[in-house]
């Protein structure tokens, strides 16, 4: 239904078939820029004032790069987050992921450039509470027609969710949640990992082994990764630490 | 002789389904296999007498007034009618008065183009005066269809005569005129049909001279050519094991007439009948072992294959022709069916004359 | 597809995981559903035979010709016409008695029959030799060979001592006709060369001009698009379809607020659907989807539980119409194609429309949530108000309706726009008396118990519209079906006056019984009556004919009567009329009205206008004398007698072993009355029938809201828990808002129930049948319904609150631990 979202060029297709056939997309060239942005800019109004809320962001992410995003509360990091993965339009500014340049999408576009390129975790561990654990890994990549058996069991194995696989979201803890939201996201193989807080309900041990399991897998994977934080202990251990201040990354 | 046409006619067909078709299917085409008891029993050596003989013989079973016709039309177009009118005795005794009557009518009427064929048929009980044959002065009647003397009607040519009929989409209204009398077929009007005596009384008149109008569709031509009729009653005319035949009543240029069947046997075999007409209006029969029928070519029609065309021979006459239908598609799908229309024929004669299929 | 596939997998989890609300929503639909299908599939059988009656042979489905001035014409007409290529069939009608029961003879050509006669029953090719030939045939409704007492194959005889021909059973007949070959239906009816009618076939060609062949003798009618009994028996459907629709739209609320619920609770999952990836559009079209399925699984089963119920009603519904309209529908269901795909479709559409605003929103739906939901006073204000006025504007149609409608589709229409208008104003009205209770609160506990009640109204509303609407039809047809039966037993006192009511088998025999009981000491008085039928204004009317007698000047109930009535009754130039014929023709007391009679036209003052429940013609009332001279062919075959009680049994036996006369020519006024009582049971019976299914589905509209209620309550309930409140007590709390609630709705259905009696007393049954009743109500009527809709909301609340009477401490503090 969606196949025709027009971010697929040849090229691209043929970079991701041998991608595929290689498991592993550690051969990506290690300086591809997997996200650049420029310039972009947000408005929302509250109570008729308009908010400026970003104003002239630039960034750029490269593949296999671990970013960390901190900045005050309202500094508009989730707001650049939902922008970079489609769940909001911007005002002005373009957001190109890889090959592709996500403001000129649809609605449509956005939504499957979601599904095919982008993993999302967020604070809610936003898992489907009818699922099993087993099933909420899989069905994004069930739905992006991504399934790779192999993938999944090396993610079960890596995040230590083994013997959960047949619970329900309600019967695990916090941590164990956030695994699997982990997990789910990057079943798909995406470019690019957007993690929102995913640690902000979890006590810090946990959010630790969270992250170190996050920042492995970015690794392994060889995707780009950005996290917005509260924690700048958390920030600290990644490659790289932005600030959000006054709409600009400092 | 061996008239035996009375076989052929399809009488069979509504008037059977009305009255017999309890017992029908079971023994020959349309029950016309009946026993014939209580019904008057045909003999040799009846003297025919006209007109008493063109009214209805209720005593018999089974009776019919058959016109074929081949026409042409002013452009040289040719075409062909049928007008036919059945009558059949539920059952045997005197007659009974108004509903209580026991005979039922039955008419077809049809015309045939090269390239349509229109039909249509309808029903009647006796007693009323819905239907019904008068001799003198002679009027055979169904509804509006009708086949009517004059004043100046000749007993003895069955002519000259009216006939009429309508169907939904097509109406026709001929006059006939004949000047030699009516001929008998088989031996002096007995026309026998099997081994085991079953037979008919048959006379027909091959010379009528027809004009007339034909319409279809609203849109009426002229016509003029030659008729045929035949009348036959009997009160058991096929062998039970008889399943049906292939009739042919033939109109030679030289002025000659010619009917000619075959009756099929349930074991596959037939039997062919003939009788030489000719143009002054003696006949003569011909020996079953001297008539060569081959179908040559069937059609599909009503999803049956039908021989619509054949291949004569009479060697004992130097008789040889081809015949082929105008229409091919000329089936009557008529309460009980068959295929019947004009054919034209060629070889060592030349002419047109009418095709009868049936127990298709 | 794939994907789609998969995301319908993911939503079809939900189900799996919350298999109550599943069923809830089965349910709703299954019952839209049933009800619907059922009464769809009684009215269809119903219309058939209908059909199939007008269609007999060339009934009213079939253009015919008739002589404009007599009953019959020569069939020498038939034959001109055939003739001049008039595809005509001739058709002689005409009563015969067979063992004392009057039957319709229809005597037919076969031959000739058109063949594209409605949908008549036709004869196959091979019976028609044994149907012409002698002794020929008579064709029978089986059910009218069992009502004969006949045998197939026996050749019973007709009053005058002719034999039919050997009955025949060709079961697709319609019953109570005789078919036979026209020439028996001649000689029987003694009309040599006479017939009714002919029917017109297809023409073959262009027939002349009618008037060329047989000038003005015959005239063409053209087929009717409704028959008379379709006329008759119009409100009898309207009432039965209004019943199914009432139950359908039940059932809608129950789908609507599962839906509701089931897409509140799967919005979270809709995000993570759209924020994985999956486009709204999809999403969307997969909803729909599984809704369809959902609607088709839940279609099937319902249209097969719709079998099973139209199959239970339909011998009360077939007794019903003989008794009121003396249709004849066969007891046997039979079933087009057309049923079960309106049943699916149904189904289908009204899953939709039930879940239409679910399905908005969930297109409208932007995938970042906006985390606060409104506060739920200012939502349920507005709410209320726009359902307030909606209320008012649907009364406003209703009282339009009733002051400018005129049709029972008008009456019907009251009645629904006041259903749906008090439906729409209960959640104002319970939520007003709530915050009275809320203001004169006294402790904390009790605040509470107000004010969550008053939350909960927007939750629980459609389960208590359903019950509102339920209860009211309840109370309504309980009080219309009492009044009537109260009426109509005192009305029955009175016209079975006499003590033995005898009918003879013909005049004769009729004579021959006067004289026998003339003889005897035990019999007071023979009161002769007869009847007949006449045309006025081209409908058929009946004539009773009353004796002169005290017995009847006392005890014969009159509405309306003119001074010195029954005098004027006898001389025979005046008449009563009943109050349907008198509604039908618009006549009043005094006015004068004609009746055709052989003899000429027959002027009569009506001096009196009496009820006649149950009868579907117009009726006049004259001196019987009168009758007789008026209408010479009158059977004389109707006596009461005067008969001491102790006497009655005596003489009927004398009486059946006499004139060898059977159950249903004798017969003492108890039987009759207890024969007449119970054909107005089975009447009322589907009613009632109809009426407790629609009170049952009520009911689990009622239960299926506390159920699904009952879990998104815990956030609510938990912090009471919290501050110490037991689980018991709090359980015992909810089933007191919830009773309470019921209660209040009982008591505002009360009301609305009574001005639906009125409706139904006042508008619909007049239309419908054209009487009216005197309006009574029925207070411990209404008591015991209050307390069944009690019991029910008892029951449809128990099973939540014993759950969360028995609930795990550790599901309410997860509210706290994972509160979303």
């Amino acid at each position: 239904m969606e196949a025709n979202n027009g971010f697929k060029t040849n090229a691209t297709r043929h970079f991701r078939s041998k991608c595929a056939t290689e498991q592993l997309c550690q051969f990506r060239p290690a300086p591809f820029i997997v996200l650049s942005i420029r310039n972009l800019s947000k408005t929302f109004s509250s109570a008729g004032e308009p908010v400026h809320v970003l104003r002239g962001v630039d960034l750029d992410l490269r593949h296999g790069e671990r970013v960390a995003l901190t900045g005050e509360s309202g500094s508009g990091k989730s707001t650049l987050l939902h922008l970079i993965a489609g769940l909001d339009a911007a005002d002005g500014g373009t957001i190109q992921l890889e090959e592709i340049e996500v403001t000129k999408l649809s609605d449509a576009g956005r939504a499957g450039l979601r599904r095919d390129r982008i993993g999302l975790v967020f604070q809610q561990f936003n898992l489907v509470p009818s699922l099993s654990v087993a099933d909420n890994l899989a069905f994004q990549a069930r739905i992006a027609g991504r399934h790779d058996a192999a993938w999944i069991k090396e993610l079960v194995e890596r995040l230590g969710l083994g013997g959960l696989l047949k619970r329900y979201p309600e019967q695990i803890s916090g941590g164990q949640q956030q695994r699997v939201a982990i997990g789910r996201a990057l079943a798909t193989k995406p470019s690019l990992l957007l993690a929102d807080e995913p640690t902000g309900n979890l006590d810090e041990a946990t959010a630790e082994d969270v992250l170190a399991l996050t920042r492995d897998l970015v690794a392994r994977t060889g995707c780009g990764f950005l996290m917005v934080t509260h924690s700048l202990h958390l920030a600290a251990t990644l490659d790289r630490h932005l600030t959000l201040h006054a709409g600009r990354i400092a | 002789m061996s008239a035996d046409r009375i076989s052929r006619r399809a009488f069979a067909a509504g008037i059977a389904a009305l009255a017999l078709a309890r017992r029908a299917g079971a023994q020959g085409y349309a029950g016309l296999g009946e026993t014939a008891d209580g019904f008057a029993k045909v003999t040799p050596g009846k003297a025919f007498t006209f007109p008493a003989d063109h009214g209805p013989h209720p005593e018999f079973r089974i009776e019919w007034w058959y016109l074929t016709a081949n026409l042409v039309d002013g452009s040289g177009a040719a075409c062909g009618l049928q007008w036919t009118l059945f009558r059949q005795a539920a059952q045997p005794g005197p007659q009974g008065e108004g509903w209580a009557n026991q005979q039922v009518w039955m008419a077809h009427a049809a015309v045939t183009r090269a390239d349509t064929h229109r039909f249509n048929e309808t029903f009647s009980r006796g007693g009323v005066g819905q239907a019904g044959v008068t001799a003198k002065p002679f009027d055979a009647w169904i509804d509006n269809w009708e086949m009517k003397g004059l004043e100046r009607t000749d007993d003895r040519t069955l002519a000259p005569l009216t006939l009429k009929a309508s169907g939904t989409d097509f109406s026709y209204a001929l006059t006939l005129e004949a000047d030699r009398p009516v001929v008998l077929q088989g031996n002096g009007g007995y026309s026998r049909k099997s081994e085991r005596g079953q037979a008919s009384y048959y006379y027909s008149q091959p010379f009528y001279r027809a004009r007339g109008n034909l319409t279809i569709d609203a849109k009426s031509v002229d016509v003029t050519g030659q008729a045929w009729m035949d009348r036959e009653w009997s009160s058991q005319p096929l062998d039970a094991d008889q399943t049906g035949w292939d009739w042919l009543s033939l109109h030679l240029a030289s002025g000659d007439k010619l009917m000619l069947y075959r009756l099929r046997q349930k074991d596959g075999k037939d039997y062919p009948f003939g009788n030489w007409i000719s143009a002054t209006g003696e006949t003569q029969m011909i020996a079953g072992g001297d008539i060569q029928m081959t179908p040559k070519a069937t059609a599909d029609v009503a999803g049956r294959k039908l021989p619509v065309e054949w291949q004569i021979a009479i060697p004992s006459r130097s008789f040889s022709i081809a015949c082929k239908p105008l229409n091919p598609k000329a089936w009557m799908g008529t309460g009980f069916s068959y295929w019947e229309g004009p054919i034209s024929f060629a070889g060592s004669h030349d002419g047109v004359g009418y095709l009868e299929l049936t127990g298709y | 597809m794939r994907r789609a596939l998969w995301i319908l997998a993911v939503l079809l989890s939900h189900w799996r995981r919350h298999k109550m609300q599943f069923a809830t929503l089965l349910i709703g639909l299954i019952a839209a559903t049933a009800l619907w299908s059922g009464v769809q599939a009684i009215n269809q059988q119903a219309r058939n035979a209908y059909d199939r009656a007008a269609a007999t042979f060339g009934g009213a489905r079939t253009a015919m010709l008739v002589a404009p001035k007599a009953a019959t014409f020569s069939q020498e007409l038939f034959v001109k016409l055939r003739r001049a290529g008039w595809p005509v069939s001739p058709v002689l009608e005409g009563r015969v008695q067979i063992n004392g029961r009057s039957v319709r003879l229809l005597g037919i050509e076969p031959v000739t029959l058109p063949a594209d006669v409605g949908n008549a029953p036709r004869l196959g090719a091979s019976d028609l030799s044994s149907f012409v030939a002698p002794p020929g045939q008579t064709l029978v409704a089986r059910e009218t060979l069992a009502d004969l007492h006949e045998a197939e194959g026996a050749a019973p005889a007709i009053s005058d001592g002719a034999k039919l021909p050997p009955l025949r059973v060709l079961p697709q007949l319609v019953p109570d006709v005789l078919v036979v070959d026209i020439g028996v239906a001649q000689r029987l009816l003694n009309k040599p060369d006479q017939v009714s009618r002919l029917l017109i076939g297809e023409a073959k060609g262009k027939p002349a001009p009618l008037a060329s062949v047989v000038g003005e003798q015959l005239q063409r009618v053209e087929p009717d698009a409704e028959t008379e009994l379709e006329h008759l028996t119009d409100s009898f459907h309207l009432n039965l379809t209004a019943f199914g629709l009432l139950s359908f739209f039940v059932g809608l609320f129950i789908v609507n607020s599962a839906v509701g619920l089931a897409f509140e609770q799967r919005l979270p999952m809709l995000r993570t659907l759209r924020a994985c990836g999956a486009s709204a559009r999809l999403v969307n079209t997969v909803l729909v989807i599984e809704l369809v399925a959902l609607a088709l699984i839940a279609g099937l089963i319902g249209l097969a539980c719709g079998y099973f119920i139209a199959a239970a009603l339909l011998p009360d519904v077939a007794a019903s119409l003989r008794g009121l309209y003396g249709a004849q529908i066969p007891g046997q269901l039979g079933l087009r194609g057309e049923w079960w795909l309106a049943g699916i479709g149904i189904s289908v559409a009204g899953a939709l429309v039930a879940a239409a605003t679910s399905l908005i929103k969930a297109v409208r739906m932007p995938v970042l949530a906006t985390a606060q939901p409104r506060a739920w006073q200012q939502r349920q204000r507005r709410w209320l108000i726009l359902q307030s006025c909606a209320a008012c504007a649907v009364f406003a149609v209703a009282s339009l309706l009733l002051h400018y409608g005129q049709s029972l589709i008008a009456g019907f229409g009251v009645l629904a726009a006041l259903m749906l208008g008090a439906a729409l104003i209960l959640p104002a009205f319970l939520d007003i008396i709530l915050l009275a209770g809320q203001r004169v609160a006294r402790g904390p506990l009790a605040l509470w118990f107000w004010a969550d009640s008053r939350q909960q109204l927007s939750g629980l509303s459609l389960a208590l519209m359903a019950l509102l609407l339920a209860l009211a039809v309840n109370v309504g047809v309980s009080t219309m079906v009492e009044t009537f039966s109260r009426t109509f037993i005192g009305w029955l006192d009175g016209r079975l006056a006499a003590d033995v009511y005898i009918s003879a088998s013909d005049n004769a025999q009729g004579v021959a019984i006067r004289s026998w009981l003339k003889e005897r000491s035990d019999v007071q008085a023979i009161l002769s009556g007869g009847r007949t039928e006449a045309q006025i204004q081209g409908q058929p009317v009946e004539l009773l004919g009353l004796p002169d007698h005290a017995l009847y000047r006392e005890r014969w109930p009159l509405l309306q009567v003119a001074p010195r009535a029954w005098t004027r009754l006898v001389p025979g130039n005046a008449a009563f009329i009943s109050e349907q014929l008198s509604r039908r023709l618009n006549v009043r007391l005094g006015d004068v009205i004609e009746v055709p009679a052989p003899g000429g036209t027959w002027e009569l003052d009506i001096v009196g206008i009496y009820a006649d429940y149950g009868n579907p013609r117009g009726q006049l009332a004259v001196n019987v004398a009168a009758l007789i001279r008026q209408f010479p062919q009158t059977p004389q075959t109707r006596m009461g007698l005067i008969v001491a009680k102790e006497h009655i049994p005596g003489l009927i036996a004398a009486l059946q072993k006499q004139f060898a006369l059977d159950d249903r020519s004798v017969a003492d006024q108890a039987t009759v009355k207890a024969e007449s009582i119970r054909i107005f049971n089975r009447t009322f019976a589907v009613t009632s029938a109809l009426n407790a299914f629609t009170l049952g589905v009520a009911g689990i509209a009622l239960l299926t809201s506390l159920l699904t209620l009952a879990n998104s309550r815990l956030p609510q309930l938990a912090p009471l828990w919290a501050i110490g409140i037991t689980r018991p007590r709090l359980a015992a709390i909810e089933l007191t808002k919830t009773l309470s609630v019921a209660l209040f709705t009982s008591l505002l259905a009360v009301p609305l129930g009574l001005l639906v009696a009125w409706c139904l007393i006042a508008i619909v049954n007049v239309k419908a049948f054209g009487w009216r009743l005197p309006f009574h109500v029925f207070p411990l009527q209404l008591v015991e319904l209050v307390v069944v809709a009690l019991l029910a909301s008892l029951v449809a609340a128990l099973l939540p609150m014993l759950r969360l009477a028995r609930m795990q401490p550790t599901t309410l503090v997860k509210v706290f631990a994972n509160e979303r």
